[in-house]
């Protein structure tokens, strides 16, 4: 396995959200500052990489016509440790992504990976599998998150760049922003994935 | 009037689709046509009153008595697939011409992340199960709503010529934008 082809995999030609357009919802939703994108990225990643490689052993004594409710339960599993463990370490992190934290266990990138990937593959594909995806994922998160704070409030990651009386485009950390700077940013992917088939 | 408050705020105010972003995948994967974007709709109503209700029950009378809230995603998530399915079933056998109608739907709903997030909003807001189930019905109703208008938006958008990189999700991303730019402008109707 080449670790170098997964990355490139995960990170650009099969990046969940924005070629697989899977786990919208929190992406739109967290994305208003980069640090929260952050911080949903790594949640996200930790329960895919732990899901998966418990699924990935579990493959063989999993009865196939209860797949999903057995992978349902071990993703919630994951998913409660993640709160319980925020709520402890991070509280302002978590109190920031409320609902979305328990919302991961519906993530359609994890039921998703766990059912095309890791419910066929081994333990160490599957973790490998579980990383690049997570890292996808927290990527186009964190380019999102960028691109809104500095539009919408001229800072990332709470530094500020422009002057602090200068106007910004408000309504790009709101919500409708959100959908408008996902929309062009998978705009801008389809093309430049297009330039480089063609 | 409290519970026109309610339910008119979460139709419109908080938006469950455009202002709270639940359930983005099925309004942007089942709008393209008005008549499947109904059939959705009804079935995410229904469905949706019925597991807040039932969530909300099991969370006072199980959960809370025993201390055990944290395991709330694990048993809320179990119980909603449960419910989709027992659904399914009920339907297939009481009333075939719904089952006709809703039967696609009920199985796209349990990945519906807004089924489960109002069932754990309604208990993080403290509400009563009365306030719950107005909740639920009017974040339901909201749902449909914003689906429908999408839905028939983006039928008549097929005809017109976009460029090829905005083709599918980028436009409907951004149409999806304005439409929640115009839901802003019901801010401040409801306190």
């Amino acid at each position: 396995m080449n670790l170098f082809k997964e990355l490139y995999r995960g990170l650009i030609k099969e990046n969940p959200t924005l070629v697989l357009l899977l786990g919208m919802c929190p992406t739109l939703a967290v994305s208003n500052e980069a640090i929260n994108g952050i911080g949903m990225g790594i949640a996200a990643t930790f329960v895919l990489v732990c899901s998966n490689v418990v699924i990935s052993l579990l493959k063989n004594v999993t009865p196939d016509k209860v797949r999903i409710p057995i992978f349902i339960v071990v993703v919630a599993c994951f998913v409660t440790i993640v709160d319980l463990t925020m709520n402890a370490y991070t509280p302002e992190l978590h109190a920031t992504l409320g609902i979305f934290i328990p919302l991961i266990v519906v993530n359609c990138i994890i039921l998703g990976r766990a059912e095309a990937f890791a419910s066929k593959n081994g333990v160490f594909a599957s973790m490998v599998d579980g990383i690049v995806m997570g890292l996808g994922f927290t990527c186009g998160l964190t380019v999102l998150g960028c691109i809104r704070e500095l539009l919408g409030n001229g800072s990332i990651y709470g530094h500020k760049l422009v002057a602090a009386n200068a106007s910004t485009i408000l309504v790009f950390i709101l919500p409708p922003g959100a959908f408008i700077a996902l929309g062009y940013l998978i705009a801008v992917v389809n093309k430049s994935i297009k330039k480089k088939t063609s | 009037m409290e519970y026109l408050g309610l339910i008119i705020g979460a139709v419109l105010v908080n938006n469950v689709v455009l202002v709270q972003f639940l359930g983005i995948c099925p309004f942007l994967g089942v709008s393209t046509k008005v008549g499947t974007a109904m059939g959705m709709a009804v079935a995410v109503v229904f469905v949706m009153a019925l597991a807040t209700t039932v969530t909300f029950l099991l969370h006072y009378n199980i959960l809370a008595p025993l201390k055990i809230e944290f395991l709330q995603t694990l048993l809320f998530i179990l119980v909603i697939a449960a419910l989709v399915q027992m659904v399914e079933l009920i339907l297939k056998k009481v009333s075939p011409p719904l089952y006709q109608a809703l039967g696609v739907y009920l199985p796209l709903i349990t990945t519906n992340c807004a089924i489960l997030g109002i069932a754990v909003l309604v208990i993080r807001k403290n509400f009563t199960l009365l306030q719950s189930v107005a909740y639920a019905v009017g974040i339901a109703v909201g749902f449909g709503f914003a689906l429908l208008l999408f839905a028939g938006i983006r039928e008549r958008m097929e005809l017109y010529d976009i460029p090829e990189a905005m083709k599918g999700a980028p436009i409907a991303l951004v149409t999806a934008g304005l439409m929640s730019l115009a839901f802003m402008g019901f801010a401040g109707m409801i306190k």
